[in-house]
Parts: C-alpha cells; structure tokens; sequence
C-alpha cells in the first residue's frame, strides 16, 4: 500500500555530534542513519566531521575511520571493499549504491548516509533483507531441464547464446535497485522488484535452461512483474551499470509474443 | 520480551529522484488531470446539449481568466500524456531503455508538450 508519511517508530530523531580532531583542514560532514534496537528509541540522525586529510577516498573508508576511532558502535554490513560482494550498499547522497565504489569527492556539501530505502532496519545500516531473498528463491535461480545431461561432457552452449547473458550474470545482488523503485516500496510484498526480475531474465535468456514456458508462467501476474511501470530508478541507480529496466522490457516482450 | 517492530528507514523524503524517475510520475499525475478535466469537458458538451443560455454560460465560465488557466493545465497534461504515452509504446517494443537514450527521449516528451501546448494556444486565441 502507498503510504507516504513514516510510520511514529521510523521518524528520524536529531542524533549526536562528534566534531572534528583539532588542527583538521579539510573537514567533511557526515550525517549517518542510527538505529539501536537495544534502546527503544526512534531512530536518530548522527553527526560526524571527518579530516578527509587523514581518510580513504571512499565512503566506506569514511565509515570505517568512524567505527575504528570514534564509535564502534556504528554498524554496518561490508566484505570486499572492492564491488563484488554487494554487502555496502547503501543510500548516501539520495541515491543507492556500494559505499567501497562512492568517492567522498562525488558528494557536495554534507553527506548523508541512510540504509537501503523502505526497508525494516536490523541496526543502523544493516537493512532486514528476508524479503527479497525469499522473492529471490521464489523464481527457482538455477538451471531447470528435462533433457539427462550427457554423461561424457558439459551442457554446451553457443557464443551467441552466451552472449544474451551478458548484462544479466553481473548482478551481484546488492539490491541498491530492488530499494529504489517506489512501485517496490508500494508494493514490495507482491511485485517481485527490478533485482528479482533480472535474476528471473537471467533464466528465461538461458539457451540451455528447458522451463521458459513456466518460468513466463510464474511472472505473467499484474502485481509479480506488471508492477514495473519504467520509473527506472533501478537502472539509474545500479553501481554495476546494469539496465534491471531493459531486462524487465525483455521479459514483457516474451510474454506479448508468444501469444502470436 | 516482545521485540520491538523494526522501524522502516526512509524512502521517498530522502530519495534524489532523477528526470526519468520525476516524468514517470508526472505521467500519472497527468493522467489523473486528464480524468478530472474530462468530467469539464463534458460539462461544456453538455451544456450544448441543453440549450443555449445554458452553453452560453459554460462558455462564461471556461473563458474567464480562472476558466482559461484550467484549460490551459489541461491542455498542457494531455500533450504531456500523449508524448510520453508515444514513449512507453517504444519501451514497450523493447526500445530506448539505455538511461542516456530515456534521458534524451524525456527531454524531448518535455519540449514536445510544451511547443504543442504553446501552439494550440497561439491558434485559439489568433
């Protein structure tokens, strides 16, 4: 359901100040998202100044020197550091993406850094993501046949066809799209999202996968897939450069087509 | 103890929504202008039915200064919707999903609006 307003719990309260070390020149403010599930309290708005002299490039460096020198209490998820694990992602500047691959020099004036759109909130950053992991689950995200597969070698497969592939096995799943399309924040628990339909793209493109009939089936549905209206945040917003809207488009088309 | 609900984190008052993004719900906001100025419409349509003195009235109240700016948002959301409509027959046929490519086609849906509108204008009170 379209609900505007934050509900009473959600509203985000003026939080705590930590200024800047003395003697630092170039200082950048950062005003992060808390949420301590411990206290009871509503969440809260925190500031941090940061002597950029003595950071990383990143805003996950940022948060790092933060956990490490001036509250350790500050959570969030990240692994790699370098885009591949999809575990820091996060909304800094209004727009979803991977903390490790946002220079601090790409935001203008003070930054501010909230967990993944619309999401229940586990622990400051750290989003509750149950959701759509089970919704990923839900279209069967492996390779369906019929056909025995011959026992002396793999399942070939042509350039051509692998190469309708491309575009779509990079998701890392990070979910920065699936959290910015306002159909999902509206709908999330019926519209599978622009993160899930990729995934189910990333099938039904597959020349060595047997069940496209039925995997259109399981999407031919006015809230699973029909909720994609090309707002096209999740394009705009992916840190990988992926196109979840042209793949949605793609499986649209399949299902026009083949009642011909 | 009961766990306390996990509160939601913030969606639309913190989102930076880009042009594509502001047109998609322009679009609809205009579709729903197109609805609510169609009963108007019918207003004026039926008033002519009904008899002169009647139409003559309509007509009063639609070309008075309030009258002719609620014509002209209306004229205004129904090239808007027709132009942007025209685009989401190209995605629908899997064209223009490149985000510089639905950049440049909203750009264009904007222009082509406002020149239409402008133009209509010009004609009705030339």
């Amino acid at each position: 359901m379209v609900e505007f307003a934050l509900p009473a719990n959600s509203k985000v309260l003026p939080g705590k100040s930590h200024p800047a070390p003395q003697g630092a020149k170039r200082v950048k403010v950062f005003n992060i998202y808390r949420y301590d599930p411990d206290s009871g309290a509503n969440p809260r708005l925190d500031r941090f100044e940061i002597d950029l002299d003595d950071c990383g490039p990143m805003v996950l460096d940022a948060l790092l020197k933060i956990k490490n020198e001036v509250d350790q209490t500050l959570t969030f998820r990240r692994s790699c550091r370098e885009g591949i694990c999809g575990s820091c992602a996060m909304n800094i500047d209004g727009a979803n993406t991977l903390a490790c691959l946002k220079p601090i020099d790409d935001i203008k004036g003070e930054a501010r850094i909230y967990p993944l759109p619309h999401m229940p909130v586990v622990k400051d950053l750290v989003p509750d993501l149950s959701v759509p992991y089970a919704q990923l689950a839900s279209i069967k995200p492996w390779m369906q046949t019929q056909t025995p597969q011959p026992p002396d070698r793999e399942v070939l497969q042509s350039p051509e066809d692998r190469a309708k592939l491309d575009g779509l096995w990079e998701c890392i799943l990070c979910f920065c799209c699936q959290t910015s399309c306002p159909s999902y924040w509206w709908n999330g628990d019926r519209y599978l999202g622009p993160a899930v339909l990729l995934q189910a793209a990333r099938w039904i493109n597959d020349s060595r996968d047997e069940f496209t009939g039925e995997r259109l089936d399981a999407l031919e549905d006015p809230f699973r897939l029909y909720r994609c209206h090309t707002i096209m945040n999740c394009t705009s917003t992916c840190p990988k450069g992926l196109n979840p809207a042209k793949a949605i488009g793609g499986i649209k088309e399949k299902i026009a087509q083949r009642q011909f | 103890m009961t766990p306390r609900a996990r509160p939601l984190s913030p969606h639309l008052h913190n989102y930076r929504f880009p042009l594509v993004a502001l047109m998609s719900i322009s679009h609809r906001i205009t579709g729903v202008a197109l609805g609510l100025g169609t009963i108007l419409l019918a207003y004026w349509l039926g008033s002519a039915a009904y008899g002169p003195a009647a139409f003559n009235e309509a007509s009063g109240v639609l070309g008075s200064l309030p009258g002719r700016v609620v014509l002209f948002g209306f004229s205004f959301a129904l090239f808007y919707h027709l132009a942007n409509g025209i685009r989401h027959l190209f995605w629908d046929v899997g064209l223009g999903f490149e985000l510089a490519t639905a950049r440049r086609s909203g750009v264009w849906v904007i222009g082509a609006a406002v020149v239409l509108t402008l133009g209509t204008w010009a004609l009705a009170l030339s």
